[in-house]
């Protein structure tokens, strides 16, 4: 057995058709071996160095911070190449892919920014890149379908369901089960089976790891609290992960209240509680009913639009260690406009959940909020509710 | 079947006693088009020669089955059908022929793995497949499975590794599924050529019987199989196709496992 996480107390696994099964032990064993190899690192490193733009800055608001009358403390993952942090770990797996000499990709989206990510990632790395995204995602996130196709993706519409991210990742997952030998599969977030959720995390922590070193540097001091949006929980997880050890910083994970959660239309199965499920590879939280049949989600935001969650976050629940909160669709819309107003940073509608979160609970002390993607995405669906407002 | 005969055993019983170069399993869609045609439609199936049934569960989120099941699948979930609607099928129809639930990992986990066995072992179930469960994930269920008297019946695919095949292999109850192509469910054309192989590898890992599944879709491609040295066939998305399209389901299903049937029967000499 090799040291790649399975299990995060009872969560995680593998529940995936034995098709797939020897192309999850070969990723791991590629995976451990490319995290172990100087020369995979370097290649890594250098690209999200000069590629990326890495380290992105962490920014201390002004404006905002007035109104709470603390500090606050942005990661501007925003500033990355392509608008997220996304790319962090579609450039890390895409290079996996080429070592596994896997000349083709699929991979899925909902808000439309990891799709870009790994299109991007697959032209610089000369790889075929297939993207499934969910037809209402499809149309809500027209600028980022056209990114994709641009960079030369092909964006595979998925008709079933509710049309959005579940049935993307499901779409993706089949894909792999009749194409396994040439394709890898770029998931995008910290779900998924073993040995998924712990490859994400590791090309994600450098957002914790890099912010922890900064606001040392920049404050001489940790934050009290850390405050990430939650869909499977990527950037989350990619910035709690260098503060798990710190025991003084609280960290808080916002997932989407939709409609509220009262009204069972929301993203939030972390919150919500319940029994846990297993979707798409991994026994974690999950919306589903008393048959075990997998609820829609409901969010404004297409990247929080899932029923699930990664594996890791439901035991960091359950052991306490982080605190998983909701926020509406409305507040969320409202802090979208505001933080643009205030700060002249257009957040994505994913990161204006956390942002949502801080303004309605200051903390009073110093809080670190990760600014996971940029908002302009959003625009055209944002000024078209506002109109029906 | 007698009151102490395990699923295990009268799963053999129905390899054994087919009458045929391989036993002829159908699956249908517990639900499918709905509760009372989806029993029409086991009903004729048995009829027209089924030795045993696979039963599917509808799952919201079916990763290992293609458009015609997925469909299916929603379609009875979308027309209100539960697990026990879909184990009142079983019970009715497991008086006729062994019958196997095909159901999710989630579908199984919901109430507890021995909650859900139980439940099956009640309807007078035979056995269980999961396509969604390794056998890595699954200790819980297998033992629940072997206490209850239900055969766990694996699935090994044409990527199964050496090692991974001897694990299962060693595993298998009731029999091993063993998928014919890599890919989900659905008609295919594939033939004996590429069922050979596979099927030799799998009958040398185990002592239970093989049968074959995924992408049986003709009579020619079943007697491929069986020559091929298949113990059992699965028809699946052929049959479910058939059940969503015609006026009288039923009859058009039975007709076609009738074919099937009539294409295992032993060759003259």
């Amino acid at each position: 057995m090799s040291s790649v996480a399975h299990r995060y107390g009872p969560y995680g696994g593998q529940y995936v058709p034995e098709t797939l099964m020897p192309a999850l032990v070969e990723l791991e064993a590629a995976w451990a071996s490319a995290w172990e190899d100087p020369d995979f690192r370097a290649e890594l490193d250098g690209l999200l160095r000069d590629y990326v733009g890495r380290p992105s800055p962490l920014y201390e608001t002004r404006r905002l911070g007035e109104r709470i009358g603390y500090p606050l403390w942005l990661k501007r993952e925003d500033l990355n190449h392509t608008g997220s942090h996304k790319i962090n770990n579609a450039l890390g797996q895409a290079l996996l892919a080429r070592r596994m000499g896997k000349r083709r990709v699929i991979a899925e989206t909902g808000a439309g920014q990891h799709g870009v990510a790994a299109a991007t990632a697959c032209a610089l790395l000369d790889l075929e890149c297939i993207v499934y995204m969910g037809e209402e995602d499809i149309r809500r996130q027209q600028p980022n379908v056209a990114r994709m196709e641009l960079l030369g993706a092909r964006v595979e519409p998925v008709s079933a369901g509710a049309r959005t991210l579940k049935e993307a990742v499901s779409a993706a997952i089949r894909d792999w089960v009749e194409n396994v030998d040439a394709t890898h599969y770029i998931i995008g977030s910290a779900v998924g089976p073993a040995p998924y959720p712990a490859i994400v995390r590791e090309l994600q922590r450098t957002i914790g790891d890099e912010a922890r070193a900064q606001l040392l540097e920049r404050t001489g001091r940790l934050p009290a609290r850390v405050i990430a949006c939650v869909g499977g929980g990527s950037n989350a997880i990619g910035i709690f992960t260098a503060f798990l050890e710190d025991d003084g910083v609280e960290l808080i994970g916002v997932e989407a209240a939709g409609e509220g959660l009262e009204s069972g239309r929301h993203g939030a199965p972390l919150t919500a509680g319940g029994k846990a499920g297993v979707l798409h590879g991994s026994f974690s939280a999950v919306l589903q009913d008393h048959d075990g049949q997998i609820l829609e989600a409901h969010s404004i935001s297409a990247g929080l639009d899932y029923p699930g969650s990664g594996p890791e976050h439901a035991y960091l629940r359950d052991s306490r260690r982080v605190r998983y909160v909701a926020v509406t669709d409305g507040q969320a819309l409202e802090t979208f406009a505001q933080v643009t107003q205030l700060e002249g940073i257009i957040p994505a509608l994913e990161a204006s959940h956390a942002l949502a979160w801080v303004l309605a609970n200051p903390g009073g002390e110093l809080d670190l909020v990760c600014l996971s993607g940029r908002g302009d995405k959003d625009l055209a669906e944002v000024i078209a509710l506002s109109a029906q407002a | 079947m007698t009151p102490t005969q395990s699923g295990i055993e009268r799963i053999a019983a129905a390899f054994a006693g087919s009458g045929k170069r391989a036993a002829l399993m159908p699956y249908l869609m517990g639900g499918f088009p709905d509760i009372e045609r989806s029993l029409a439609i086991g009903e004729a199936c048995v009829q027209a020669g089924a030795d045993m049934l696979e039963l599917g569960v509808p799952f919201s989120d079916p990763l290992a089955d293609g458009p015609v099941i997925h469909a299916a699948a929603t379609s009875a979930l979308a027309g209100g059908v539960r697990v026990e609607d879909v184990l009142g099928l079983a019970a009715s129809l497991a008086r006729r022929v062994p019958v196997i639930v095909m159901a999710y990992a989630n579908t199984v986990l919901r109430p507890g793995a021995e909650q859900f066995i139980e439940a099956l072992a009640q309807a007078g179930v035979n056995g269980l497949i999961v396509p969604d469960l390794p056998f890595e994930e699954g200790e819980e269920i297998a033992r629940a499975s072997e206490l209850a008297g239900i055969a766990l019946v694996p699935l090994i695919a044409p990527t199964t590794t050496e090692e991974r095949l001897q694990e299962i292999g060693r595993r298998a109850r009731g029999f091993m599924y063993v998928v014919s192509v890599t890919g989900t469910t659905g008609e295919r054309s594939a033939g004996a050529g590429t069922f050979a192989p596979l099927l030799a590898r799998a009958k040398a890992s185990t002592a239970v019987p093989v049968a074959l599944g995924f992408g049986i879709s003709t009579p020619a491609q079943a007697a491929d199989a069986a020559d091929a040295g298949a113990d059992g066939v699965i028809i699946g998305s052929r049959l479910v196709r058939a059940a969503g399209g015609a006026n009288d389901a039923a009859s058009e299903v039975g007709r076609l496992v009738g074919e099937f049937a009539a294409a295992l029967l032993p060759r003259v000499a």
